[in-house]
């Protein structure tokens, strides 16, 4: 077998149509002025030209979804006695992301250490990250916003895809990265990819070359931003747009905040597990109406203290932002991360 | 399908006993309800739990029983948001759920031989309860025992039975305090840190340990910094608004840190080295 393929055009579909016999098949789908991560189908039309508006973070970990069911039963001898039985949902559905963008598989990177690498795993996380395959597409061209070199990464960075394409003028050169990936490749029936190979990484190289660097180095920026901890007023003067709404966060790949909550109705019952944001200022106050984050400043500075100082203080280094400019393009007040980390630096 | 241990998933238990232990704050006994399970929990004083009301939620707190009597689990619980409203409408019998051992413990191997000084205010004197029963429990491991403990009134003091034991006891020193005069009250009145420096414990050879409301606590780290304490010889414990309990949900941290995970034991060396968001 050849390690590496070639997919014409035209045969995409074709492609998408043999995956969906044996996975659930996302897809990038226009949907208005939006581009979101749908089921395919027949007939679904991709759209590949852009990334999607909402990284596809949600397939991996839903924005809501339930941990376990609770059944209230009651005695019948004495109705004040009431027993349980908790049902928990871990039953998950082989599954293909396909036509995110490298920085959208690298969030499932940034998930992995936090939700896999630990002493208490996260069933549910780990349940469909291990039955999910991570097709990405290389990235063509930048996008408003999008600074992913400048954080470790890059358009075409393999770290977290299964199988990458890079769109040539005739087709895809499909590059595998892990087993996941071969196991495509080997099943797909696809024409030997290595006379291309040259040709994807020129196209790599060039689109590098052409994304925004807003600072030199990430060096140092985690001690640097530790140290501005104090400083009321960079942090005061770098947020004064903000307005809390939280949208970064649910745009953002590498945000896993959550919270639980408990429904009941009648004798059932569920616990619920949704995205949080830390921009939100119910997010840390106490029931004793203490909170450690009650201004908006010290919220932002919690988003850019996570992703550029305390996570790469506990990974090795690694900062997690992947770069992807979403909460840059779609921030509602301007808000630009990338901003604040390099005047963090240079203050 | 995953096999792993659903860390999300707590163990059915009963309440067993239910005591009013001030006008807000009651202490449930907790038994897990597979005696197999209880029989084979262990956990180390200081760590804490999430004490699951299904339907409502759940909430983090202490096991401030001591390993060391394993015939259940204790949970005092301040009622002051919606689970601790919801837990204090319990009866004895009913059904919670329970997510535990959490987080780490008190540091007593390396207090061995040492003196102890446990320094406590209102419902902080619960995680301070399972180390100073636990220590009981093992007292020739552990020089003097001074316990400084104080509340709002003498009604606000927690363990009240306990506490008259602890004071009939020859080997603890048992100070209690309240903070204004009350009728009927014959025992010191002051404020924690006050009766702290009126005590001036030496620090030779001593391990302070604290837990009160925020203030109380300010203060009596300065007062045991002017009792010349050095920052290693304090050991507090933190509370945080926690949800998930294994360090990924995101609300507890102090930069790097999760209270619920990486503590909520810590020494004020450990604290210091952390940005100040408390």
């Amino acid at each position: 077998m050849a390690d590496t393929g070639f997919l014409p055009k035209e045969k995409l579909n074709t492609l998408l149509e043999a995956l969906n016999e044996k996975f659930q098949v996302f897809v990038p789908v226009s949907e208005g002025d939006v581009v979101l991560f749908r089921r395919f189908a027949s007939g679904v039309t991709l759209c590949l030209t852009r990334p999607a508006n909402l990284p596809p973070k949600g397939i991996i970990f839903p924005q809501s979804e339930t941990l376990f069911n609770v059944n209230f039963k009651k005695d019948p001898e004495d109705p004040k006695k009431t027993s349980l039985e908790l049902k928990e949902n871990l039953d998950f559905v082989p599954t293909i992301i396909f036509g995110g963008r490298p920085c959208d598989a690298q969030g499932f990177r940034i998930y992995d250490r936090v939700y896999l690498e630990t002493d208490t795993p996260d069933p549910y996380y780990k349940g469909r990250r291990e039955q999910t395959t991570i097709i990405t597409l290389t990235c063509d061209a930048p996008s408003p916003g999008c600074f992913c070199t400048s954080v470790g990464r890059g358009p075409a960075e393999s770290d977290g895809s299964d199988l990458m394409m890079t769109e040539l003028e005739k087709g895809y050169f499909l590059e595998p990265i892990t087993e996941k990936g071969k196991e495509i490749l080997k099943d797909g029936g696809f024409e030997d990819g290595n006379t291309y190979k040259e040709q994807a990484q020129k196209a790599h190289e060039k689109v590098s070359a052409l994304v925004k660097k807003p600072f030199a180095a990430i060096e140092g920026t985690p001690e640097k931003l530790l140290s501005l901890f104090d400083n009321n007023q960079f942090w005061e003067g770098e947020t004064a747009k903000c307005i809390s709404c939280g949208a970064c966060t649910y745009l953002c790949p590498t945000c896993y905040c959550f919270n639980i909550t408990d429904e009941q109705v009648g004798n059932t019952g569920e616990r619920i597990r949704s995205w949080d944001a830390c921009m939100f200022s119910h997010f840390t106050l106490e029931a004793s109406s203490h909170n450690p984050r009650q201004n908006k400043h010290q919220r932002l500075k919690n988003r850019v203290g996570h992703k550029f100082s305390y996570y790469p203080k506990k990974y090795k280094g690694v900062i997690a932002c992947c770069g992807c400019g979403r909460c840059i393009r779609y921030c509602p007040m301007s808000v630009d991360i990338s901003e604040i980390v390099a005047h963090a630096q240079g203050a | 399908m995953s096999s792993i241990h659903n860390p999300y998933l707590p163990e059915l238990g009963t309440v067993i006993k239910i005591i009013d232990e001030t006008p807000n704050i009651k202490s449930f006994q907790v038994v897990l309800n597979n005696p197999e399970k209880m029989k084979r929990f262990t956990f180390e004083p200081g760590q804490v739990g999430q004490l699951s009301l299904f339907g409502v939620g759940e909430s983090t707190f202490v096991i401030n029983s001591p390993p060391t009597r394993m015939e259940y689990l204790q949970f005092s619980v301040m009622k002051a948001g919606e689970v601790t409203s919801a837990l204090h409408e319990l009866a004895e019998g009913d059904q919670v759920g329970v997510r535990a051992p959490l987080g780490n413990w008190f540091p007593y191997a390396q207090m061995k031989g040492k003196k102890i000084l446990f320094i406590g205010g209102g419902i902080g004197l619960a995680p301070l309860r399972t180390l100073i029963l636990f220590m009981l429990d093992n007292r020739a491991d552990y020089g003097d025992i001074t316990i400084i403990y104080g509340a709002r009134t003498p009604n606000d003091l927690c363990y009240k039975d306990e506490l008259k034991e602890l004071e009939a006891r020859q080997d603890v020193n048992m100070i209690l305090t309240v903070d204004a005069e009350f009728p009927g009250w014959d025992k010191r009145v002051g404020l924690v840190p006050n009766v702290l420096k009126e005590i001036a414990p030496s620090p030779e050879n001593t391990v302070a340990i604290t837990c009160g409301p925020p203030i109380m606590i300010k203060f009596t780290l300065q007062a045991l910094s002017a009792l010349k304490f050095n920052d290693e010889q304090i050991i507090t414990t933190l509370e945080k608004r926690m949800k998930c309990g294994i360090g990924i949900c995101g609300r507890c941290n102090i930069g790097p840190v999760y209270v619920c995970k990486d503590g909520p034991v810590f020494s004020l060396t450990q604290l210091k080295a952390l940005p100040a968001e408390l």
